[in-house]
């Protein structure tokens, strides 16, 4: 540790005012306070209440509670690429699967982005923030195992200089980074990115006879008029990986699906990690939950003969990407409302609007996306009305 | 005091490219840009730049009928009932529009298809009635007809790049010439492009861009 502060000290006079490179101090600085802690602190006199939670703080919480998902991630690629190819793998096979298909994926989404957000600092002149931590882990975990590292290096170029630093930069966004990356290969590259993309099954291997990549939320949606969902459900997959598609399995997530979205139990470890360190609003997690469910019992109602309507609703829960976009996509502060009330609004509408799209639209097997993409644009105008609101009311109180 | 009143009458007629009519050429193409500053026309911008051949065909027929229509208008002002004016002008422009129609009809008719219904709607494309009714209806025939180019030749050039951009990206071609194989490149087509969400995105970045350059201050 010493050594390398002594290093540091010895290079910053060439970043500071008049030294050689003076333009690269903000790189410099970066580097600097990830390894150490500022010393420019608050002085002991003066302020009351103090906290070390800065952004750097914050980050680090979300990015420790996506560790569970990434992590089952890891391991449900190999235990998906065993089943496919109809072969048992040890504990640890399967977690090398994942590891060779998941690193590759964030090295580079976090090289690329964290590349331009020093570019674009030393360019306006600005600190480099720490808003690419946790969009740099989100990349991976919503992208197929095997999506070519190209497209991942240029989806993450995009979301961050369109998506980000033409509002302003961090904190600046109007819509999800990550998703933003997301949708740019969504419509981009449709063919590596949706149909059966989601089980990796290795170069040159044959997949187990009658077997088939196709999602719940593509099974569901094929369901022919008059049939029982859940009977396609539990008799998916009978002659390779019996059961795969079962409630429970879907539950725990071991079914095919983007790296880190497939468990709602991890998202749901993720979930209590957020709320109890304060750092994920859980109104907008309960709100995205309720709001789907609401809405597939409401379509239940409507169903007649309609095979996904009457799904039950419960179902919508846990398949697809729902429960992982809840709780890290949806609460993240930047985009979503930022009043209490409309929280609540926000999370309720991309529950709803998720089911709706699922249900309704066959261009998109997968709503949560394109939900919470919408509801990132309209949570500005929830706010507003939540505001003129309370105005409103108050002004109603007042007397003179 | 009598030469200046001297001056007054013997007012010189203002050569034919003074600094102020080139100026009306070539402020549209930068500092007032039809469609990234005066964001007018943008609908027919998504829609015909996927490829270059009809966005050029495209931006050729606007400024065509937008600076014959600018010198018509102008030939006309004075005898124009203020009143009456909008339906006036729409008669010129769907004159010339449906000229020009036929003409690509007759000449060019592949470009034609696929330009389909927007040639009709330059009648209603936002720089040809925003330029008779800001210029041509308070200006002599020959400033009109230069700011009808200028801003034709500025709308075009904002239609090109997009739709260099789009066909690049999006097909991997420029002119339908497949540069990417050519030079022996397997170019995997980039499917936003191709879709309107593409062009709007490349016209912002075009006025990221330029307003990088002009120093862009935005005032409240």
């Amino acid at each position: 540790m010493k050594f390398l502060r002594k290093t540091l000290d010895g290079v910053k006079p060439n970043f500071e005012k008049g030294g050689k490179w003076e333009k690269m101090y903000f790189a410099f600085e970066a580097i600097e306070t990830f390894l150490f802690a500022p010393n420019t602190t608050t002085a002991a006199k003066g302020v009351q209440v103090r906290d070390a939670v800065d952004l750097k703080r914050l980050m680090m919480t979300v990015i420790i509670a996506m560790v569970p998902c990434l992590l089952f991630g890891m391991w449900n690629i190999g235990h998906q690429h065993f089943l496919a190819i109809g072969q048992t793998g040890t504990l640890g096979e399967k977690f090398w699967i994942g590891i060779v298909q998941t690193l590759p994926i964030i090295v580079v989404s976090y090289g690329v982005g964290l590349g331009i957000e020093f570019v674009f600092a030393t360019i306006r002149r600005h600190p480099v923030n720490e808003g690419f931590l946790v969009t740099g882990m989100l990349i991976p975990l919503v992208m197929p195992p095997d999506v070519p590292l190209w497209q991942v290096a240029v989806a993450t170029a995009f979301a961050v200089v369109i998506g980000k630093e033409a509002f302003g930069g961090t904190g600046m966004n109007v819509v999800n980074i990550a998703l933003t990356a997301r949708a740019f290969l969504y419509f981009a590259y449709p063919t590596d990115i949706s149909g059966e993309v989601w089980t990796y099954l290795g170069e040159g291997a044959t997949a187990v006879a009658g077997y088939s990549g196709a999602t719940p939320l593509a099974v569901a949606a094929a369901a022919a008029k008059g049939t029982q969902v859940v009977n396609e459900f539990n008799s998916f997959g009978s002659t390779w990986a019996p059961g795969i598609y079962s409630f429970q399995s879907l539950f725990l997530g071991t079914q095919p699906g983007s790296i880190g979205e497939t468990s709602t139990l991890m998202c749901l470890i993720g979930a209590l990690i957020l709320i109890v360190t304060g750092t994920g609003s859980w109104k907008i997690i309960v709100g995205v939950f309720g709001g789907a469910y609401g809405m597939g019992l409401l379509l239940n109602i409507l169903a007649g003969n309609n095979a996904f309507m009457a799904m039950p609703a419960y179902y919508h829960l846990v398949i697809g990407g729902l429960a992982f976009g809840a709780v890290f996509m949806a609460t993240d502060p930047v985009t979503a409302a930022q009043t209490e009330t409309g929280k609540w609004f926000y999370g309720i509408l991309i529950g709803m609007f998720t089911v709706l799209i699922r249900v309704f639209n066959p261009a998109y097997p997968e709503g949560i996306m394109l939900a919470i993409l919408l509801m990132n644009v309209f949570a500005p105008l929830i706010d507003y009305f939540v505001v003129s609101a309370n105005k409103n009311r108050r002004l109603k109180r007042a007397t003179v | 005091m009598s030469t200046a009143v001297a001056e007054v009458v013997e007012k010189k007629s203002e050569p034919l490219f003074s600094k102020k009519n080139r100026k009306l050429v070539s402020n549209p193409l930068d500092i007032d840009n039809p469609i990234t500053v005066q964001v007018l026309g943008i609908c027919s911008a998504l829609a015909v730049t996927t490829q270059m051949k009809p966005a050029l065909v495209m931006a050729i027929a606007l400024t065509v009928v937008t600076a014959s229509s600018n010198v018509i208008i102008s030939i006309m002002r004075n005898t124009i009932p203020s009143r009456i004016r909008i339906i006036v002008q729409l008669a010129v422009v769907s004159l010339w529009v449906i000229l020009v129609d036929q003409l690509l009809k007759a000449y060019v008719y592949d470009v034609w298809k696929q330009l389909s219904v927007f040639v009709g709607l330059i009648i209603t494309n936002c720089i040809v009635m925003g330029r008779l009714e800001a210029f041509a209806m308070g200006n002599k025939p020959f400033p009109s007809l230069l700011d009808g180019l200028g801003n034709g030749f500025g709308y075009g050039i904002i239609l090109l790049i997009v739709a260099f951009f789009r066909e690049l990206f999006g097909g991997g071609a420029i002119f339908g010439f497949k540069v990417f194989e050519a030079i022996g490149f397997h170019y995997k087509g980039n499917g936003l492009m191709l879709l309107p969400a593409g062009a709007c995105i490349i016209v912002g970045v075009i006025i990221w861009v330029q307003r990088t350059l002009n120093g862009y201050r935005e005032t409240h």
